[in-house]
């Protein structure tokens, strides 16, 4: 449940309407009761997709990149530019078509967690462009 | 000081010598061998004319390849270290190898296979001269830090937990097998598991025999190795992070293994193999003291920091590890103990910290606890992990960390820690 996907909740819901009306042709009592929780699904996950959206957020300061995320399992993280060593900008199919692309900093560490989804493809490559910028001005070495 | 040379001694000859000493049977099978032993000789000896090395204007170049050249150029300022690595044939040979790793992926690390024994410590005396950019060093100028005994080293390897238990489930279906009617294929399974284990004993003890650590001017000097042997410097401002752990039946002895963390390159987030070929070990079983004492060559006094145990409600979210939790901020360093049954002590110099992370779980929501990880360069587990601090404790840090780190990365001297 913690780490339930909106495509999951989405699935799960749509499974149970589905029975629902088919059920509701032979057991209209049981049908019922199935379409009802097919829509409290539905509600919840809807819900939950909207408490992740609003948890993601970014701040740049002088120095570093604050980047937050997360419901259950809050996370933030700060990740001096100085050590940026990529910046990365994707767009998968979705996002495409939706006009969004995400912005991802890698540094030295795997463990790094940096990623910022659902931007404007315009504000994702000035993100990027300032990104950069700001990380040629302090770099260090390893 | 230009060095040049074409006197590597063909690989052919390391590659023959198998062959040769492996009794053959029957008239076809010598045959074969004669045929094989005289094309590894006819590839050896090509690339052996097509290989030339130079270190010039600080540039070490290697050119080889018959069909396709390739020209590997590598800055002396960015050489990470320069080993020394002897396998077993090679040994009986009187010849070494001397491997030059760069800082990015094992493709820019430059081999020069095989010279002869004496030829290659200088070579490597004097490719070290060069990257530091100063004279010869000063002959005894090392000291000495530890040293792994046989007998510790044979007495722990089987007190590994990935070595004992299926020792012990193989050993038990083999005695209790015919009770439990598991018939043959369950004594198969057995010995195969018996073998597999076997090997890999045998593989750890040659490869730690004779271990040896001592302190130089380049780093730490190591050295060990039962059939091949291998002699490596470790610069200590290339430590990203040092791990001490402990497993739970080394505990009772009191042994202690220690591991560095050493730098690769740039590295994507996803190539964690990559960054797990980057450890090294340094002791691979000592004393707790001998260990604390090779950790302290190389971080300090921060080395022996106790750090404080998270406040006691953590127990309620993490109740077999909560009596080893520790974190601590020691001068310039962070430092955290974690684990259930093995005792994993990290210790991070904020200079080369990548990044801060703060993470809350429900549970430790709802009891005011947060953890705080500082990454290392390396793999996702890289890095101090301060866990389940009070949640005040926890904003503290994160506000405090990424001024200290920054402060820290300005006044990080080349070298971490005097020669004692």
């Amino acid at each position: 449940m913690l780490t339930l996907r909106r495509g999951q909740v989405g699935a799960g819901a749509i499974a149970l309407l589905v029975v629902g009306v088919g059920l509701s042709f032979t057991n209209l009592v049981l049908g019922a009761v199935l379409m009802v929780a097919a829509l409290t699904v539905a509600g919840l996950g809807l819900s939950y997709v909207g408490r992740r959206f609003r948890s993601w957020g970014y701040l740049e300061r002088v120095e570093d990149l604050l980047v937050r995320r997360g419901v259950m399992f809050e996370r933030l993280s700060v990740v001096p530019y100085g050590r940026m060593q990529t910046v990365e900008v994707t767009a998968g199919p979705l996002e495409r078509s939706l006009g969004l692309a995400t912005v991802q900093l890698h540094t030295a560490s795997a463990a790094s967690d940096a990623r910022i989804p659902g931007l404007d493809r315009s504000a994702a490559a000035d993100l990027r462009d300032r990104l950069v910028g700001r990380g040629e001005a302090t770099a260090e070495g390893l | 000081m230009v060095q040049a040379g074409r006197r590597l001694v063909p690989l052919a000859v390391v590659l023959a010598v198998p062959f040769l000493s492996r009794g053959s049977s029957g008239r076809y099978q010598s045959l074969v061998d004669a045929g094989l032993v005289g094309l590894a000789v006819v590839v050896g000896a090509a690339e052996w004319i097509v290989t030339r090395w130079r270190v010039q204007a600080g540039v070490l170049r290697l050119e080889t390849g018959l069909l396709r050249r390739r020209t590997t150029q590598l800055p002396l300022s960015r050489v990470q270290s320069i080993d020394l690595v002897r396998p077993g044939t090679a040994r009986v040979l009187g010849l070494a190898e001397i491997r030059v790793r760069s800082g990015g992926s094992r493709e820019g690390d430059v081999r020069l296979a095989y010279l002869a024994a004496e030829r290659a410590e200088h070579l490597r005396d004097g490719l070290l001269n060069l990257v530091r950019g100063t004279g010869p060093a000063p002959s005894g100028a090392e000291s000495h830090l530890a040293r792994v005994s046989t007998g510790r080293l044979l007495a722990c390897t089987p007190l590994r937990g990935a070595i004992l238990w299926p020792t012990l489930a193989a050993l038990a279906v083999l005695v209790w097998g015919r009770q439990l009617s598991l018939g043959g294929g369950g004594v198969a399974v057995a010995t195969t598991i018996l073998v597999v284990v076997g090997t890999g004993v045998a593989r750890i003890v040659s490869s730690q025999f004779g271990f040896e650590v001592a302190h130089t001017r380049d780093g730490l000097l190591i050295r060990g190795g039962a059939v091949g042997t291998f002699t490596e410097t470790l610069a200590l401002h290339r430590v990203q992070a040092l791990r001490m752990v402990e497993p739970l039946l080394w505990r009772p002895f009191g042994w202690a293994k220690l591991v560095a963390d050493v730098a690769g390159g740039q590295r994507r987030g996803d190539e964690d193999r990559a960054a797990s070929g980057r450890i090294r070990t340094l002791v691979p079983v000592a004393p707790r003291a001998e260990v604390l004492r090779v950790a302290e060559s190389i971080v300090g006094p921060a080395a022996r920091a106790a750090g404080t145990p998270p406040p006691s409600r953590a127990r309620l979210k993490a109740p077999i590890s909560y009596p080893l939790l520790r974190a601590g901020l020691p001068g310039d360093y962070a430092m955290s103990a974690v684990g259930r049954f093995r005792r994993l002590t990290t210790i991070v110099p904020l200079s080369k910290v990548q990044s801060v992370r703060w993470v809350q779980g429900p549970v430790q929501r709802r009891l005011g606890l947060a953890t705080v990880h500082l990454d290392a360069a390396g793999g996702r587990r890289t890095g101090a992990a301060l866990r389940d601090r009070s949640s005040d404790e926890a904003r503290e840090l994160l506000q405090r960390l990424p001024g200290l780190c920054a402060a820290a990365r300005q006044s990080a001297p080349d070298v971490l820690a005097p020669v004692p």
